[in-house]
C-alpha cells in the first residue's frame, strides 16, 4: 500500500493550486452575482466559450495576453446577455444559464472544425509562461508547493482579497449587498438597483473569463472539445460552500482542486478503473453540498426585481 | 316539416357557435405560440450569420437540412426517429418543473435507464415478447427514476440544489455508463458496446426499411397520459400547486416533501423510458455515446412547447427536423453538425425572454 502514500507529494499539492485557480475564478463570479440577486447557472458555459476565445485570439494574434484580455471581454458580452434576460426581459434565470452553457458547447465545437478542422481539439498556441515569485519559491516544501505558477494564479489570489475588501469595506460592497438582499429597500434608499445587478453579472462573466482563459492558456495551450468539465458547477458548490463569501469560496475551491488532482494521480496507479476515479470530484461536490446546506443561508432570495 | 327545419337551423346555429369557438380557440392558441415562431425565426436568422461568417452558404445550409428531413421516407423516418427520445425528455422536464424543479439531469437519467433495458434485453432469454419488451422498458423507467431519486432525496432531507446535484450524476452517469460498457458488459471486439438484446425484446419498427420504432407510439402516449396527470388527477393538482407556491401549498395540506420527491423520480423514469425505447427500437444494443444529447434537446424542448405536454410533443417535431436534416446537412455542405447546438441554445435564450417580445409588440403597436 505505500503506492497510495507515494501520490502524497510536493507536485500534488502544486498541481491541487492549478486544479483549483479556473473553479475559484468562477467561484468568486458566482458570489459578486449571486450577492446582487442573479443566480448564473452560466459559469460552466461562459468559462468554455472565454477558454475557447483566448486560444483563437492567441492563434491568430501570437500574444497570449491579448488572448486572455479578449476572453475577459467575452466573458463581460456574456455576463451583460445573462443580465439582460434576467434582469430586463424578467426571464428566468436557470433557463437563461442553460442557454448560455448550450450554446458554448455548440459554438465552441462548431468554431474548433471552422478555425482548425477538428472538433476534438485545438492546434496548440502560445501560452503565459509561469513565473516564480523570489524569496518565497526559496523556502522548502512550501515554496515548492506556491513559489511557481501561472501569473493568473496570482492574479486570483489578489482577485480574493479584492473582492472581500470590495464586497464588504466599501460602499459599493453595501449596495451589492442591499440589492441582493432587499432590492426594494435598496431601491427606497435611492440606490440604482438594476444598475448594481447588471455590473454584478457582467463582473461574474468577467471572472469566468478568467477561469476560462486560464484553463486554455496557463497550462495545456490548447482548446479541448468540453475542457470545463463541469467546473462552472463544481465553482457554484464551492461558492455555497464557502457561505458566499470569497476566502471560502477559494479554501473550497482548493478542495476540489485537491480531489482532482488526487484523481489523475489515482488513474496513474491504475487500482480503480479510470471512469470511476474520474467520478470522484463529481461526488464530492455532491457530498459537500449535501452536507453544507440547510447550515448557509443564501444572501438573496433571486427574485428578479420589479419596480412597484 | 317545420319543426325538423327548426330543428337543423338549431343545429346549423349550434355547429357555427361550435365552429366559431374553434376558431377563436385556435386563434388565441396561435397567438400564444407566436412568440415561440418569432424564437425560432431570429435563431435561424442568427444561425445564418454564424454559417455566413464562417464562409458557408446559409441557403444551401438549410436547404440540405430541410430536404434531408422531408425529402424521402428516410428523411421522414429518420426525422420521427430522433423526434421520439426528445418527447420523453421533453416530458421529462416539464413534469419535474411543474412541481417548480429543474431537472437538468434528464441526459444522465436517460443513460442509466437505457443500459439497464439493454441488460433486460440482454439477459433474459427465452421469453415471449410481450413479457420481454415491457420488463426492459420498466427496467429502464425504474432505474431512470431510481437515478432521479438521488437528487429527489438529497434536495428534501438535506436542501442541496437540483440543478447542481442532477447536473453531476450526469457526469457520473456517462463515466459510470462508460465504465461498464468499456469493461464489464463489453461485447469482445473494438466497439465500446454490449452484445445485441434478444429478438424478444426488440421494439417493432413502424415504418421500414427506417429505423423508427414503435417508442414514438408509447411517447405519444405519455403525451396523453402526462397531460391528463398534470391537469385532472389530484397528484397532478399537488404537484401544480407545490411549483407554484410550495408554502401554501404545505398550509393547504398538501405533503410538499412527497410532491417533490414522486414528480422528480417520474421526470427520471419518463427519461429512462425514452433511453430504453432508444435502446430496444433503434440500437438493439448499449452503444457507449449513443445519446448526442438527447437530454439537453427536451430541455429545450419543453421550453419552446410552453410547458405544455403537447406543445412539447410539436415542438420535439421541430428538433427531429433539426437533428435528422442536419446530418444531411453535414455530409453534402460540410457544415460542421454543432450548427445545430448552437440554433437549439439561440432558441431557448429567445424563449427564456418572453418580455422582450411584449417590448418588440408595444413598441410595434405604438409605431402603427
Amino acid at each position: 500500500m505505500t503506492e497510495i502514500f507515494d501520490i502524497i507529494t510536493v507536485g500534488l499539492f502544486a498541481s491541487a493550486i492549478r486544479l483549483a485557480t479556473p473553479i475559484a475564478f468562477a467561484a468568486l463570479g458566482g458570489i459578486f452575482s449571486e450577492r446582487a440577486g442573479i443566480i448564473n447557472i452560466g459559469l460552466e458555459g461562459m468559462m468554455l466559450t472565454c477558454a475557447f476565445s483566448a486560444v483563437a485570439v492567441t492563434y491568430f494574434v501570437g500574444n497570449p495576453w491579448i488572448g486572455v484580455l479578449i476572453a475577459l471581454l467575452i466573458g463581460a458580452l456574456q455576463g451583460l446577455l445573462h443580465g439582460l434576460i434576467s434582469i430586463k426581459f424578467s426571464g428566468n434565470q436557470i433557463v437563461s444559464g442553460t442557454g448560455i452553457n448550450i450554446f458554448a458547447l455548440g459554438f465552441t465545437a462548431y468554431m474548433s472544425q471552422v478555425i482548425w478542422g477538428s472538433r476534438g481539439a485545438s492546434d496548440a498556441v502560445q501560452g503565459i509562461d509561469p513565473i516564480s515569485i523570489p524569496l518565497i519559491k526559496d523556502i522548502p516544501i512550501i515554496g515548492e508547493i506556491i513559489g511557481t505558477h501561472s501569473p493568473l494564479v496570482y492574479i486570483l489570489v489578489i482577485l480574493v482579497i479584492l473582492s472581500y475588501i470590495i464586497l464588504f469595506k466599501t460602499p459599493f460592497g453595501l449596495r451589492i449587498r442591499a440589492v441582493g438582499e432587499h432590492p426594494a429597500a435598496a431601491d427606497t434608499a435611492g440606490v440604482n438597483v438594476f444598475q448594481i445587478k447588471y455590473l454584478c453579472v457582467i463582473i461574474s462573466g468577467i471572472f469566468a473569463g478568467f477561469g476560462g482563459a486560464f484553463l486554455s492558456l496557463g497550462h495545456l495551450n490548447i482548446f479541448a472539445l468540453g475542457m470545463t468539465g463541469g467546473r462552472g458547477f463544481i465553482a457554484l458548490a464551492a461558492m455555497i460552500f464557502g457561505g458566499w463569501m470569497p476566502a471560502g469560496a477559494f479554501g473550497a475551491s482548493l478542495l476540489f482542486g485537491f480531489s482532482d488532482a488526487l484523481q489523475l494521480r489515482l488513474q496513474i496507479l491504475g487500482i480503480l478503473p479510470s471512469q470511476i476515479i474520474l467520478t470522484i470530484p463529481y461526488i464530492l461536490t455532491i457530498i459537500v453540498l449535501a452536507g453544507v446546506i440547510g447550515r448557509v443561508m443564501p444572501p438573496s432570495d433571486y427574485k428578479p426585481y420589479v419596480r412597484e | 316539416m317545420p319543426e325538423l327545419n327548426e330543428k337543423i337551423s338549431d343545429k346549423n346555429t349550434k355547429i357555427t357557435e361550435t365552429s366559431q369557438k374553434i376558431i377563436v380557440k385556435f386563434q388565441s392558441e396561435f397567438k400564444s405560440i407566436i412568440p415561440q415562431l418569432i424564437a425560432i425565426f431570429i435563431a435561424l436568422l442568427v444561425g445564418a450569420i454564424v454559417l455566413l461568417a464562417s464562409g458557408f452558404s446559409p441557403i444551401q445550409a438549410y436547404g440540405s437540412l430541410i430536404i434531408g428531413a422531408f425529402g424521402n421516407i428516410n428523411g421522414i423516418g429518420q426525422t420521427l426517429s430522433q423526434a421520439t427520445p426528445i418527447v420523453f425528455t421533453a416530458l421529462a422536464f416539464l413534469f419535474a418543473f411543474k412541481a417548480g424543479l429543474f431537472n437538468i439531469g434528464a441526459e444522465g437519467q436517460l443513460l442509466i435507464g437505457a443500459l439497464a433495458a439493454a441488460l433486460v434485453g440482454i439477459s433474459l432469454n427465452g421469453l415471449p415478447s410481450i413479457v420481454h419488451i415491457p420488463l426492459a422498458l420498466l427496467a429502464g423507467a425504474f432505474f431512470g427514476g431510481l437515478w432521479a431519486l438521488i437528487p429527489a432525496l438529497l434536495k428534501t432531507e438535506l436542501g442541496a440544489n437540483e440543478v447542481i446535484t442532477t447536473m453531476m450524476l450526469t457526469y457520473v452517469a456517462t463515466y459510470f455508463t462508460g465504465y461498464l460498457v468499456n469493461d464489464i458488459f463489453k461485447e469482445p471486439g473494438w466497439v465500446a458496446q454490449t452484445p445485441p438484446i434478444a429478438a424478444s425484446a426488440e421494439l417493432p419498427r413502424i415504418l421500414l426499411p427506417t429505423q423508427l420504432s414503435a417508442s414514438l407510439i408509447i411517447g405519444i402516449i405519455l403525451v396523453a397520459l402526462t397531460f391528463y396527470t398534470l391537469k385532472r388527477t389530484v397528484l397532478g393538482y399537488e404537484i401544480r400547486a407545490i411549483g407554484l407556491n410550495p408554502l401554501a401549498a404545505e398550509s393547504g395540506g398538501i405533503n410538499v416533501k412527497k410532491g417533490l420527491i414522486i414528480a422528480l423520480v417520474v421526470s427520471g423514469a419518463l427519461a429512462g423510458l425514452g433511453g430504453a425505447g432508444e435502446i430496444l427500437g433503434v440500437h438493439r444494443r448499449y452503444i457507449d455515446g449513443f445519446s448526442p444529447g438527447y437530454g439537453w434537446d427536451g430541455l429545450a424542448v419543453a421550453l419552446m412547447g410552453g410547458l405544455d405536454p403537447i406543445g412539447a410533443l410539436l415542438a420535439s417535431l421541430l428538433f427531429g427536423i433539426l437533428r435528422s436534416g442536419g446530418m444531411t446537412m453535414n455530409r453534402v455542405t460540410g457544415v460542421p453538425i454543432d450548427i445545430i447546438t448552437i440554433l437549439q441554445a439561440l432558441i431557448i435564450l429567445f424563449v427564456a425572454a418572453p418580455v422582450m417580445f411584449k417590448i418588440l409588440y408595444k413598441r410595434g403597436k405604438k409605431n402603427d
